[in-house]
């Protein structure tokens, strides 16, 4: 998960005609494009066509049918939800994370960038399972809980929990790198001519990090919508109240109803190739200015 | 570098907040896992996490991810040499779908991929008459890994085939190299650290992965059942206590992938600096 670096935009910059000494014979050219197109064609491309296909396999009709049903309504209604909670919670605390590393000297800051990407390396199901540990009926509050009749998991809350956890490293993890490079010459001189912290912030170190930024937002917002496993766990499955859309078409696939599982599949589909066009444009955005940026300073 | 007083503001907040949130999201719910677990004896604990279909599980889970790794370091490695090197229709499409595994829903994955490698499916049905099933078998189990983990290499050791600079490769060229001992004497030790970090990453993902699994597995216990599953299971059954010790058991491993990945990183970036 490398994020933006200069290097990307250097490649469509160089095309430099290479020497026969340091390319190969066309044949061995074409041989290894053939392999690699073949290989991501078996693990990616074949797949995602799959998914549309079988989506409108009955039809069109068949296809808004399975959408319209309320069920894939109160799914969808509720993966929004979770998104637009965690991913401004996880974006404030990535801000925050990457200020406090990227500005200033402290003891144990690589122990804390290490535990930043904890939750990467954590099983989404064991992602869930602790916060069953937690708040469910035998848990830590779990007697608390029950006496206030308050609900966190197998309900909303435990899905939102869940799903922050699962998305909690990306912002920091992508603006660390770009903030560390940046330095903090331009903080100090704003701080110099009398702007405020906040000011700081807002005029000088955000424009900064724009780019990475929403990188960061939007592989947040793509993993938020898609989390199934850590979910799965905490959600309790029940249809209309408490699944996502991941879930619904879990449920729909085990009902054997494969066309409707597919039509909500084709949904998160769409939104993964959305992910994906975003992230290529915010790829190029962030090239075409760092260049610019170079050569403003030469 | 001589030791600066920071003028900057918003240390304490910042770092505050930081511990606070991290704390409450993250390590304070992971505690509870280790927590648990000394609810039982050491006895108790060992008998849950060696019980023969769990062990089935590991064995399963690490073999899976082990070969999906493998298969996504040659390919991917080859897949990031012919995104750089080479010129063809279609390549920035192409280079763009690479990180569809990021952003694909692993349900979607798995239930995509369970209806092509199905007997009935696109690629299952050229693959029934050869006498390979890959649907509900280990095999699946192999296909999905792969898939999830397939950008780690490419997007690991593209930045590096970018950087590497003609100079070297003429250098060989005229010195009477060919092809294939520049790219054995020197192009592969110039990726070798980004490959082994990509592989790393392919394999730590494939471990803790559930959904995309879960579809095409069958998950027959002692033969396709994956450990995430098994904790799942124990879940159900209100096992809170054994889904807890082998969730412990693959966290540990999950940290020590983590502080190894960490050092390759490290490693890696070394390197890098010491060719400038």
């Amino acid at each position: 998960m490398s994020g933006i670096n200069t290097s990307q935009y250097s490649r469509y910059q160089s095309k430099v005609a290479r020497s026969r000494a340091t390319s190969e014979p066309a044949w061995v050219r074409y041989l290894l494009i053939g392999i690699a197109l073949s290989f991501l064609s078996l693990f990616l491309f074949v797949p995602l066509a799959a998914v549309f296909t079988e989506a409108l396999r009955k039809g069109f009709d068949t296809y808004v049918t399975a959408l319209s049903d309320p069920d894939a309504f109160a799914a969808i209604k509720l993966t929004f939800l979770a998104a637009v909670i965690a991913v401004p919670l996880n974006l404030v605390f990535g801000v925050s994370a990457a200020w406090a590393i990227t500005k200033f000297e402290f003891k144990g800051k690589s122990i804390l960038i290490t535990l930043i990407d904890l939750p990467f390396a954590v099983s989404p199901v064991i992602a869930g399972l602790i916060y069953v540990l937690i708040f469910g009926a035998q848990g830590w509050f779990g007697s608390y809980l029950i006496d206030n009749d308050i609900k966190i998991v197998f309900a909303v809350p435990g899905i939102v929990l869940a799903t922050i956890f699962v998305t909690f490293p990306f912002v920091a993890r992508e603006l660390i790198p770009l903030m560390q490079a940046q330095g903090k010459d331009e903080e100090e001189a704003g701080l110099v001519l009398g702007a405020s912290g906040w000011q700081i912030l807002w005029r000088i170190t955000l424009p900064n990090v724009k780019w990475g930024l929403l990188y960061g937002v939007i592989l947040t917002n793509a993993r938020a919508m898609g989390e199934f496993g850590a979910v799965s766990v905490v959600s309790g499955h029940i249809r209309g109240l408490t699944n996502t859309m991941p879930l619904h078409v879990e449920i729909l696939y085990n009902e054997y109803n494969y066309a409707a599982a597919f039509a909500v599949a084709s949904l998160l589909a769409l939104l993964a190739l959305v992910t994906l066009a975003l992230k290529t444009f915010v790829e190029w955005r962030a090239a075409r200015d760092a260049s610019l940026s170079e050569n403003a300073s030469q | 570098m001589a030791k600066r007083k920071n003028i900057l503001p918003g240390f304490n907040i910042s770092l505050g907040f930081t511990l606070l949130y991290l704390s409450l999201i993250v390590l304070i719910p992971l505690s509870a896992a280790f927590i648990k677990t000394a609810e039982i004896s050491f006895a108790e604990f060992w008998q849950i996490v060696t019980a023969p279909r769990v062990v089935a599980s590991y064995k399963l889970t690490f073999g899976a991810s082990l070969i999906g790794a493998l298969i996504n370091a040659v390919f991917g490695l080859l897949t990031a040499w012919v995104l750089v090197r080479y010129t063809f229709p279609g390549k920035k499409f192409v280079d763009a779908l690479v990180d569809l595994p990021f952003a694909l829903p692993t349900a979607v994955a798995g239930i995509a991929l369970t209806a092509i490698y199905a007997k009935n499916g696109w690629i299952g049905a050229w693959l029934e008459p050869l006498g390979v099933n890959v649907a509900f078998t280990p095999l699946g189990v192999i296909v999905a890994l792969t898939f999830i983990g397939l950008p780690f290499v490419v997007r690991t050791v593209q930045p590096v085939l970018e950087d590497l600079e003609a100079e070297t490769e003429e250098a060989a060229a005229s010195l009477g190299a060919n092809r294939l001992q520049t790219f054995t004497k020197i192009i592969l030790p110039a990726v070798w650290p980004a490959l082994l970090t990509g592989f790393a990453l392919a394999f730590a993902r494939a471990i803790g992965e559930y959904g995309s699994v879960i579809f095409i597995a069958g998950n027959m216990p002692m033969v396709s059942e994956i450990t995430p599953l098994i904790i799942i299971t124990k879940l159900e059954q209100y096992d809170y206590v054994g889904a807890t010790a082998v969730a412990v058991v693959m966290l540990v491993i999950s940290f020590v992938l983590l502080l190894a990945i960490n050092g390759l990183q490290w490693w890696a970036n070394r390197n890098n600096g010491a060719d400038r």
